[in-house]
């Protein structure tokens, strides 16, 4: 039987400080690491005899405009589809230097999940062999999911918070 | 002067003059879609062609991105139902309950027996919906047009169930935070009791008549576009495409949402991962959800139909009128105005075409900081151009319908 805090003590053994704040919001265990050891940590937790994360579920992105140092997000989330176990990674990355190793050569699925997070939010995989947009459109010059861009057009007065007692 | 016009090197100027490119290698570009009938959505696929053979695909996705991710950003939990409906639309309340479900387990609300029980109901009609459509699209292209029609009159009474039951056909919006908007009323029971006694295990035994055995079908669709097991796993299958490939998982088993531990039911499983076997274990699954439904409706628990979470769940239209807690917790709700907790939260169904995920991050603001939809065919679509490698068009063709890629899905 594997638990959440097996997989914490392997990790720990394994990886040493690279990985950290190791929380279970809503049960799921969740861990930080840093861009170098991305592929590496998916490879171990893919070829683990008893672990067995054989599964990648999803790679999204979150923006955190406010956050110093750590304005965007890579969140992995795994799982191990023998132990019905499931694991979520994250990784923090400056907005000076949006750069992160690709992990198609430990899960090919990776590919489309990547390039939708690059189209988003403009976060760089590097060594992925089409690094383009996904869904929108090429000649596009900005990435829409970044909070800066605003959902309404800037220019309507009509419904500002204010108004809604906000 | 005609010579000239043909002898087009690139890509766009062969799609500009609508014909198929020759390369030096002889290979020619054929481009297949976006707007083409049998691609039954809005994608495109550009394949090169050695002769009749597929060299090489690539496809471009995107045609109908709608942005739901961001709208989301800015509307309050409950109107996000509506671009869930959006995303499968053939399979709608799947999507709806599992983004209650999301929000449910973020608010970590108790959801009533009898409402679990019609949403299983609900969601089962819903797979059941949605597998019709895809074998049956999957005989259109094969060339057997006859089975498509018998079973959309199947499918057309699960969409007057959806009308009895919520109001909407397509596009459901069913169910709301904390349970059901509505009870099952009798009519729509007994519509439900007809069609999983009565009428639907005839047409599918006639279709399975038609198709299983079918010689032309057959000859169409084994060992068209296998992937092994490991292949699917490493490409992010899930559903009944990866149980096709031989893979036992199920979210319905591995992490029962909704009561579904309650019911027998078994998980088919196919060998080769090839066409035909998608077939048939889609088809093996709308038996056992016939299965499901029965047992779900034998059984319907008495009791209320919503569960107790006033913030989220608007109160009787009688009691508004009546009561000022009532009156203010409409306001506040119909404005948007409630603020969940802060939280982070991942949770799965099992869609029509596998794991339907919601990742949502809540900062404790009344919409949601970060929503993400795990969208299984957006990521199973990449292996097509692997599966379609050295088999020709019409194969192609036969592997995009089992497949069953939806373009509302893919593309968000």
């Amino acid at each position: 039987m594997i638990t959440n805090q097996t997989v914490v003590d392997d990790l720990v053994t394994q990886f040493g400080t690279s990985v950290t704040e190791f929380e279970q919001p809503y049960g799921m265990l969740t861990f930080t690491t840093i861009p170098e050891q991305i592929v590496e940590i998916l490879a171990y937790l893919k070829n683990h005899k008893t672990l067995k994360f054989n599964f990648l579920t999803d790679i999204t992105g979150v923006h955190f405009p406010d956050v110093e140092e750590k304005e965007f997000c890579v969140v992995y989330h795994l799982h191990s589809l023998e132990n019905n176990v499931r694991v979520r990674i994250k990784v923090y990355l400056p907005e000076a230097n949006l750069h992160i190793p690709t992990v198609i050569p430990v899960f090919v699925g990776a590919n489309w999940m990547e390039r939708e997070t690059f189209d988003f939010y403009g976060i760089i995989f590097d060594g992925h062999p089409k690094m383009e947009r996904i869904l929108n459109m090429e000649d596009m010059d900005y990435h829409p999911m970044r909070k800066q861009y605003p959902l309404e057009d800037a220019t309507r007065d009509d419904k500002i918070d204010a108004l809604f007692g906000r | 002067m005609a010579e000239e016009v043909f002898e087009a090197k690139t890509t766009s100027d062969a799609l500009a003059m609508n014909r198929p490119v020759v390369e030096d290698k002889g290979y020619t570009t054929l481009n297949l879609g976006p707007t083409h009938p049998a691609t039954h959505g809005v994608f495109q696929n550009i394949l090169t062609m050695d002769g009749d053979t597929i060299v090489h695909g690539e496809q471009t996705v995107g045609y109908i991105h709608r942005a739901f991710e961001k709208i989301a950003e800015r509307r309050p939990f409950y109107q996000i139902t509506t671009l869930t409906d959006r995303l499968n639309y053939c399979s709608s309340p799947i999507n709806n309950f599992g983004w209650h479900m999301t929000v449910e387990k973020l608010l970590q609300v108790d959801v009533p027996k009898r409402a679990e029980y019609i949403r299983v109901i609900m969601m089962e009609l819903a797979r059941i919906s949605d597998h019709v459509i895809c074998n049956s699209i999957l005989g259109v292209d094969t060339g057997a047009y006859s089975g498509f029609l018998y079973v959309f009159q199947e499918r057309e009474k699960i969409y007057e169930i959806y009308e009895e039951v919520c109001g909407a056909r397509l596009t459901t919006n069913m169910g709301r935070i904390g349970g059901m908007e509505r009870d099952l009323s009798p009519t729509a029971i007994a519509k439900i009791k007809d069609l999983v006694y009565n009428s639907l295990p005839k047409v599918l035994a006639e279709f399975e008549k038609l198709f299983d055995r079918n010689r032309i079908f057959m000859d169409r669709t084994v060992n068209v576009g296998g992937i092994t097991p490991e292949r699917a796993l490493d490409y992010g299958f899930t559903g009944p495409n990866l149980r096709a490939a031989g893979v036992d998982y199920d979210v319905r088993v591995m992490e029962p949402y909704s009561s579904y531990d309650d019911f027998d039911f078994n998980i088919p499983i196919g060998h080769n991962g090839d066409t035909y076997d998608r077939y048939l274990v889609r088809n093996m699954e709308m038996w056992e959800s016939i299965k499901i439904i029965r047992q779900a409706i034998e059984n319907l628990p008495e009791g209320p139909y919503y569960a107790n979470e006033n913030h989220y769940y608007l109160p009787p239209k009688k009691e508004v009128y009546r009561s000022m807690e009532a009156l203010i917790y409409h306001f506040k709700i119909v404005m948007g105005e409630i603020d969940a907790p802060v939280g982070e939260v991942y949770h799965a169904v099992e869609g029509g075409n596998g794991e339907v995920g919601y990742y949502l991050i809540s900062d404790g603001g009344r919409t949601p900081y970060r929503l993400h939809f795990r969208r299984p065919c957006f990521i199973y679509y990449q292996a097509y151009p692997e599966m379609c490698k050295g088999l020709t068009i019409s194969d192609a063709v036969a592997i995009m319908s089992s497949l069953n890629v939806i373009a509302g899905e893919l593309d968000a």
